[in-house]
């Protein structure tokens, strides 16, 4: 797809050339499995004991409390049901937000079948949730709280810092899914108060598959995976060597080029925001207007709907998506916008466009020249829109 | 997802637009669950000869409403009634099984639209 201009960061983005050759040789040359004890699988043990560290390293952690995974799915259902599990005797009432995401949401529900209790904090009309809303919400039997660092359809940043001192002094565990963070803002897991914290590979150009959990010392957490030693005997399963070096490698990328890509992204987005509303009338933003991520932009435009400017920019070999990728095909709308107050209808007339290393000013001009006309045929289209 | 007559037609849906002096209209939808159709129609001695849609919704939608204009224009309102959903999916080569409820509702506006019609003359017939 070397035509496409791609503004879908947030569902996934490329693996970079240097991970892919960090990872060569442990699927062909290197390919011991790392728990055997001759000299193979001694080497692709220190690799990943390795990377380990690195990633350890990079998230101000300790490499005995990093735990490799199959990515942010798994992490954040071993977070919360290995929480759940192990603590239950103290209690069994758990608190999250309204517009996590769905392995965290239908994780909570699972457990609400199992005879848990669930408070789901409300947040404000820029997705915001208020760490107070979250201290109210505490009772003696909580024994998690749980609430994204990031959304990943509008890019609104969590007071987790503030959420994770009050889960502190409160004794409860606090668990945030990371998945949008991780390589995209600073995270260091003393300074975000955490006990537990979800990452995946692929979301910071590093490869599908493979993913991490931050779990501090000391916290109690039921395995999710039952079978080999692997993981200090916290998950099971021949660990992904390959992907683990790729994981450490694109972090460390991620990191070193962090402070100087929000910047490049950020103008980029707000030339295109800028340069919308400049063209379209009756366009919102959806989502924070400052605590935001640099590459996101979530927006909605009246009268129309959600998919048919997907199909339009498709047709434009432009790739955006209407919410989370993981969603798509439902036809519901986002449970993200309805909780921050916006109405269905302009809901479903959302776009969520989410940048990338791979983007230059000619992605902004060209998305700058080929919207406005999609929008104008979509309107003339609807039945709703008469302006 | 779709194919590739969906996608046809929803790059170049037939009949789009506003009948202004209509003999029916039809509205069928609800913006709350994405999709909302008006179809106007133009009718001369029981034979629709003008059919037109506006359609706010996805790709389905669109396509849908396109594929009943052309099923229905040129034929007597005995026989346009009789048109289903199901009939509009199949014309177009088949629809994602989640579309087939919420997004193919092409036919049911076909129908409040004759029905208007009938309504309309019934009406004028008693004055």
């Amino acid at each position: 797809m070397d035509n496409l201009i791609y503004f879908d960061h947030a569902a996934t983005t490329p693996t970079d050339p240097a991970v892919v050759e960090a990872m060569q040789r442990w699927f062909t040359t290197d390919f011991g499995n790392p728990a055997t004890l001759y000299n193979l699988g001694l080497t692709a043990n220190q690799a990943m004991e390795t990377s380990r560290a690195e990633i350890a390293g990079l998230l101000g952690a300790e490499p005995d409390e990093i735990y490799f995974t199959s990515g942010g799915t798994e992490s954040d259902n071993w977070a919360i049901k290995g929480v759940a599990d192990a603590h239950e005797k103290k209690g069994r009432h758990l608190i999250t937000s309204t517009i996590e995401h769905h392995a965290v949401l239908d994780t909570m529900e699972y457990l609400e079948k199992k005879g848990f209790e669930v408070t789901r904090v409300r947040v404000d009309s820029g997705g915001l949730v208020d760490p107070d809303d979250v201290r109210k919400a505490i009772r003696p039997d909580t024994i998690l709280i749980s609430i994204m660092h990031a959304n990943n359809e509008v890019g609104t940043i969590e007071p987790i810092s503030a959420i994770g001192e009050i889960a502190r002094e409160a004794g409860v565990i606090f668990h945030t899914d990371a998945v949008q963070t991780v390589g995209k803002l600073p995270v260091n897991v003393d300074d975000l108060n955490v006990d537990i914290l979800s990452l995946s590979g692929h979301k910071f150009y590093g490869p599908k598959g493979v993913g991490a959990t931050y779990l501090r010392k000391r916290v109690r957490v039921t395995p999710l995976m039952h079978g080999g030693g692997q993981e200090r005997r916290r998950r099971a399963g021949t660990q992904n060597v390959p992907g683990i070096v790729g994981l450490a490698k694109a972090l460390q990328l991620a990191t070193d080029r962090m402070a100087e890509e929000a910047v490049r992204e950020q103008a980029m987005r707000d030339r295109l925001w800028q340069g919308l509303q400049e063209s379209i009338p009756d366009i919102w933003l959806n989502g924070h207007p400052t605590e935001r991520l640099a590459n996101s932009l979530n927006f909605r435009v009246e009268g129309i709907e959600g998919e048919a400017m997907i199909l339009c920019l498709d047709m434009n070999l432009i790739g955006v998506s209407s919410g989370s990728a993981c969603t798509t095909g439902s036809l519901e709308p986002s449970h993200v916008l309805l909780a921050m107050g916006i109405p269905a209808e302009l809901a479903h007339g959302s776009l969520r466009l989410t940048l990338g290393r791979d983007n230059t000013d000619i992605d902004i001009a060209y998305f700058l020249d080929v919207f406005p006309p999609v929008v104008k045929r979509l309107r003339d289209m609807s039945p709703v829109y008469n302006k | 997802m779709y194919t590739d007559l969906v996608m046809e037609h929803f790059r170049n849906p037939r009949n789009m637009g506003v009948i202004e002096d209509a003999d029916g209209v039809g509205e069928v939808g609800n913006p709350t669950c994405g999709d909302m159709m008006r179809i106007t129609i133009k009718v001369s001695d029981d034979v629709l000869e003008d059919v037109k849609f506006q359609t706010l919704g996805c790709g389905a939608a669109v396509a849908t409403s396109s594929m009943v204009t052309e099923l229905a224009k040129g034929k007597n309102l005995d026989e346009a009634v009789d048109i289903t959903n199901k009939q509009v999916a199949e014309a177009l080569g088949g629809l994602p099984p989640n579309k087939m409820h919420c997004s193919n509702l092409a036919a049911d506006g076909l129908r409040a639209a004759i029905e208007d019609y009938k309504e309309r003359r019934a009406k004028a017939a008693h004055n």
